[in-house]
């Protein structure tokens, strides 16, 4: 764990004096801060210690028994009805999980629905942020409240409103676009239209609000000092503004990346995973709380969290991310 | 002691510290007679079991106090909350209202208390059939049969005119089909991926004299199943032909019983299976006017259809049974409450309040039955040859693989499908396959 956090601390460090050096500079100052302490910084790491380390062994509690408790279960097949007959399996859990087709396919439907959402919000999350940062000042308020009532909403209501619009019985979207008897959630595509939609209109606010910190942060001497070098409205977009928020961008797109791909609510709500929209998550509550296969769904659980762990490393190793960047 | 306002000040009390209810208990300041507490979960209806408890409440005369708790509204939603419940050995489930298939799992699993000799003859009596059946595990009556539900074939009389269909006799799923062809009407039958399904399927099976699971006690591993047979064949070819040649309407892959009642209600109705709520849903409609008494009137009803001429087709058995926790404190309590609660007059006054058949012969006699449900001898012909669902507890395994391969409806082959599903199911039994 140290040792890990040494390295990433290093990396994002060379990457930084690499990069700018303004911020080279203060990465420099900070490794010379590491070789001798003032005794003023070590008590304040002290403090921040003692302040933080209740929350710590909650954190570790309640995350960390769960966790160790399916990775645990996940070698056993065990059935909730007969704990009795229990045994060990030798981890076939995870080759029955891995050998099935059905695990391959949800996975690709998650996948399929993580890149698709996370990639329209980034643009309109962007165009929301442009929005709410340049709007007049009179109707910024209410402009940026209307942007994030979608996030206010439970995401299973807003499921429920999703299905419910295009629902055959009760929808009025079909009447909208002249298909009353379109079965919206009859077919693959569409079930994913819908499904990609309530997604994005539920989570683009949380991706506009990050975004908005970004361009919040950019001075705004430096977009007059381009536009006063004759740079257009498109080069100050992408050689100014996108390069200086590119920490808010990655941060961003982290969260909702692994927030997509534990997509759950929606797929349970609108077609409960029918015509091969099943995802990873719905999965693994299908194996444990359905199937009460306790061991093969730890077994999906555990392989879930692997993912997401993948995920995690290849935006922080792969892409650089640095989450301490909004504190520089 | 006796101060009720310094009782009342204690319970509040208690609603807020486990610490003070003990306290509470101790004193004996709970109640006036000791009265137990009987908690009943219930899935949702139109208050008719809240009714019943009250009423038995009373009757008790202070002995004990029954209160409901309410299960999700679908049946799986209600399985997966006892379950977990009971696993963790829940004791404040006195009283459970469980559906029919999943009484060999609580069963098997030891999560209820068989019902005790004393009841056997009282909770069977004048009880139809299949609904016995499906109480009993292990030949042990191990849930009391409270009502028995059961699809009819519902019809428009003015399509089963125009087709030539004489309504009178038996009729087939084919004749349905051709009828439904030829004068260009669907046919509400449950196409979505859920348990109604299943229920189709294996109505469709049975029919034809085979059971979808052939020994439902065995252990997973040496499961036989009936589904790779001619029966199978047979039942794959109705579903698929209703399914891809838009019999069942645009959105047959998702139709459930509400979704295939108001399609039957709207211009291309016909005919369709459904459980009797269709007729105090639809009488309901007539009533606040969102729809035309013209359509109410048309409606005909007819036992459910066969699939070979001459053998009556089996018609699902659903409903609900009563079972006991196994891990109540109050067991003897609650068969007493139960034994209340299933009184052949409260059974008629819920069938007609609402709308599920009781289990018991003799409560359709009521002759408020008759005029409040006209359909019921339709609904008792179809419970004297009514099917169970296979009576396994691994039902759950059994009826996922049926909706993942019989899934969607139009995609079903004749060839394929009864022996891609036989398979999937044994694998998921083995723990194999996921689901």
């Amino acid at each position: 764990m140290t040792n890990d956090d040494t390295h990433l601390l290093t990396t994002s460090e060379t990457e930084a004096t690499d990069t700018a050096a303004g911020q080279g500079a203060s990465a420099a100052g900070k490794r010379k801060g590491k070789a001798h302490k003032s005794q003023r910084t070590k008590d304040e790491a002290r403090l921040g210690l003692m302040l933080a380390w209740p929350a710590g062994a909650v954190l570790l509690l309640v995350t960390g028994y769960p966790i160790l408790q399916a990775v645990y279960q996940s070698f056993f097949n065990k059935r909730l009805t007969d704990p009795d007959n229990a045994y060990f399996n030798w981890g076939l859990n995870y080759v029955t999980v891995l050998t099935d087709p059905l695990w391959w396919q949800t996975l690709g439907f998650t996948l399929l629905i993580t890149v698709f959402t996370v990639a329209v919000e980034l643009v309109l999350g962007f165009a929301f942020a442009v929005v709410m940062l340049n709007a007049l000042k009179a109707v910024r308020g209410p402009i940026r409240t209307i942007i994030l009532i979608p996030y206010g909403i439970i995401t299973v209501v807003a499921a429920f409103s999703w299905k419910y619009a295009f629902d055959l019985g009760t929808g009025f979207v079909g009447t909208w676009l002249g298909m009353e008897s379109f079965d919206w959630f009859g077919n693959f595509w569409s079930s994913f239209a819908v499904i990609s939609l309530a997604e994005i209109w539920k989570t683009t606010p949380f991706i506009s609000l990050l975004m908005l910190a970004g361009l919040a942060q950019i001075p705004g001497d430096m977009l007059e000092a381009a536009t006063v070098d004759g740079a257009s409205r498109w080069q100050r977009l992408v050689r100014v503004t996108l390069p200086n928020m590119k920490a808010s961008i990655m941060v961003a797109l982290m969260f909702r990346t692994l927030e997509a791909f534990r997509i759950f609510d929606s797929v349970f709500v609108m077609t409960e995973g029918a015509n091969g929209t099943a995802t990873v998550s719905s999965l693994a509550y299908d194996q444990t709380i359905s199937q009460l296969q306790t061991g093969l769904g730890s077994a999906v659980s555990v392989l879930l969290f692997i993912a997401v762990g993948l995920i995690c490393l290849l935006f922080i190793k792969g892409f650089n991310v640095n989450l301490g960047a909004g504190k520089e | 002691m006796t101060d009720p306002s310094r009782c009342r000040r204690t319970r509040l009390l208690a609603g807020a510290a486990m610490a003070t209810a003990t306290l509470v208990a101790l004193s004996g300041c709970g109640s006036q007679e000791d009265a137990k507490t009987l908690t009943w979960y219930i899935d949702p209806d139109n208050g008719g079991k809240a009714a019943m408890a009250d009423a038995c409440t009373e009757a008790s005369g202070g002995k004990y106090t029954i209160q409901t708790s309410m299960l999700p509204s679908d049946a799986a939603g209600q399985r997966e909350q006892l379950i977990r419940r009971l696993a963790s050995k829940d004791n404040s489930i006195d009283i459970m209202s469980i559906d029919t298939v999943y009484v060999p799992e609580f069963a098997n699993a030891d999560f209820i208390a068989p019902v005790p000799e004393e009841y056997v003859d009282e909770f069977t009596e004048d009880v139809v059939e299949a609904a016995v059946e499906s109480s009993m595990w292990e030949d042990q009556l191990v849930v009391a049969p409270v009502q028995a539900n059961t699809q009819i074939l519902w019809y428009r009389k003015s399509v089963a005119e125009a087709a030539g269909l004489d309504m009178d006799k038996p009729v087939t799923w084919d004749q349905i089909i051709e009828a439904a062809k030829d004068q260009d009407k669907e046919i509400g039958a449950h196409g979505i991926r859920a348990e109604s399904l299943t229920v189709w399927v294996n109505a469709l099976y049975e029919s034809q004299g085979e059971a979808i699971v052939k020994d439902p006690e065995a252990e997973p591993e040496d499961t036989e199943l009936g589904l790779d047979s001619p029966a199978g064949e047979k039942a794959a070819q109705i579903v698929d032909t209703i399914g891809s040649e838009g019999l069942g309407g645009p959105n047959f892959s998702n139709l459930d019983e509400q979704g295939a009642m108001l399609r039957f209600q709207g211009e291309n109705g016909g005919f369709m299976v459904n459980w009797p709520f269709v007729y105090p849903a639809m009488k309901a409609a007539v009533e606040d006017g969102s729809l035309d008494q013209e359509v109410f009137d048309d409606v005909g009803w007819a036992q459910y259809p066969a699939v070979e001429e001459g053998t009556p087709g089996a018609a699902p058995l659903g409903g609900g049974k009563l079972a006991v926790g196994a891990f109540s404190d109050h067991q003897d309590e609650a068969f007493e409450a139960i034994s209340c609660i299933r009184e052949t007059q409260k059974q008629s006054e819920y069938y007609i309040t609402d709308g599920l058949p009781p289990a018991t012969r003799a409560a359709f006699d009521d002759p408020k039955v008759q005029q409040e449900a006209p359909y019921s001898d339709a609904i008792l012909d179809s419970l004297d040859v009514a099917k169970s669902r296979p009576i396994s507890p691994y039902y759950n395994g059994i009826t996922g693989g049926i909706q993942r391969s019989w899934h969607p409806p139009a995609d079903v082959s004749p060839e394929s499908t009864p022996k891609t599903s036989a398979d999937l199911i044994l694998e998921i039994l083995r723990g194999e396959a996921l689901l």
